[in-house]
């Protein structure tokens, strides 16, 4: 009766903090490396692309999201989703403004 | 055995499983959930100023580029690692609580205590350089380096002072919690069956660490070759 809601809790090992926090601070080092070297519009791109990967990597294990049930999942993926959203609507009309000018 | 007999039995549940709960586990699941929905609402709240910042960073990109450069990066890049150490020792509480470990949860929430309050030191002092420097926006902002740009740079000084002092209120927040936290895992309250607490703590925790994952380069980073001053 009481154990049907039993969570499967997960105890991750403490080698995959410590492999996180490693990788965690070398995206760190990555990114400041990244921006001292000239490499044209392509800046931008590889520091949000480490973030991104940085971020993929503490919610997936320091915030146990790949360990969590899909409805977490679902949760945490709309989030992002309507933050998509946000951007790409925002951006749609802000990058487009001069096209009917030049 | 009667309904009722096993409903007696069922009398000498956990102390802190809520009525509303069938067990545990339910209440768990229940609570994680719960925070991931708060934390979307934190995700697309720091996302709107985000996307206000880079709507003027495209506008503005030398403004923005020179205002990067006024920043410390030692010190955004110290607190970077600092902060990921702090998100290092909290998941380590997490799983101390989870093995129960009474003396090993408190000392990694100590740690997260210790390593958050350096954080906010090493932030308390940009903050008075800046001030000193006269990039705090409004009537102080003196800064005049380069004057036809002045007025930009303040606007990015204005989305850097928003952006990382609400960071810091959130850091703020989290380490009153931390003191709460350190005071119940003291008194042994967490253990393998109920540890959940911990973990929303962690959660809240680990998402301030990613709005500074981004913070960093947004702010400290920002490509500046070729930059034309003026």
């Amino acid at each position: 009766m009481a154990d049907e809601h039993e969570a499967p809790h997960h105890i991750a090992p403490l080698s995959t903090y410590i492999f996180v926090f490693l990788a965690l601070a070398a995206g760190t080092l990555l990114t400041w490396f990244a921006s001292t070297i000239d490499l044209g519009w392509m800046n931008t791109p590889i520091a949000l692309v480490i973030a991104t990967t940085k971020a993929t990597l503490v919610i997936l294990f320091f915030m146990h999201l790949i360990y969590s049930t899909r409805l977490t999942w679902v949760v945490v993926i709309a989030s992002f989703v309507w933050l998509g959203v946000l951007f790409v609507l925002t951006f749609a009309d802000y990058l487009t403004r001069y096209w009917a000018i030049y | 055995m009667t309904a009722l007999a096993h409903d007696d039995d069922e009398h000498v549940h956990h102390p802190f499983l809520q009525h509303q709960f069938e067990d545990l586990g339910q209440q768990h699941e229940a609570s994680i959930l719960g925070m991931w929905m708060f934390l979307s609402t934190e995700i697309l709240f720091f996302g709107g100023v985000l996307c206000a910042y880079w709507i003027y960073r495209t506008i503005y990109p030398d403004a923005w580029a020179i205002g990067g450069q006024q920043q410390n990066t030692l010190a955004g890049g110290i607190n970077t690692i600092v902060l990921i150490i702090s998100s290092l020792t909290m998941a380590l509480a997490v799983r101390n609580a989870q093995l129960g470990s009474r003396r090993g949860t408190v000392a990694m929430l100590i740690g997260t205590l210790f390593f958050g309050s350096v954080f906010l030191g090493v932030k308390a002092y940009e903050y008075t350089r800046h001030f000193h420097e006269g990039l705090f926006p409004g009537v102080h902002f003196t800064w005049n380096e380069v004057p036809a740009l002045a007025p930009k740079v303040q606007l990015f000084m204005v989305f850097y002072w928003g952006l990382t002092g609400l960071h810091a209120l959130h850091m703020v927040i989290g380490v009153g919690l931390l003191l709460w936290f350190i005071w119940r895992a003291w008194r042994g309250h967490f253990g393998p069956d109920y540890y959940g607490p911990v973990e929303v703590m962690g959660l809240y925790w680990h998402f301030v660490d990613i709005v500074w994952i981004f913070l960093f380069p947004f702010l400290y980073l920002i490509p500046h070759f070729g930059v034309h001053h003026g």
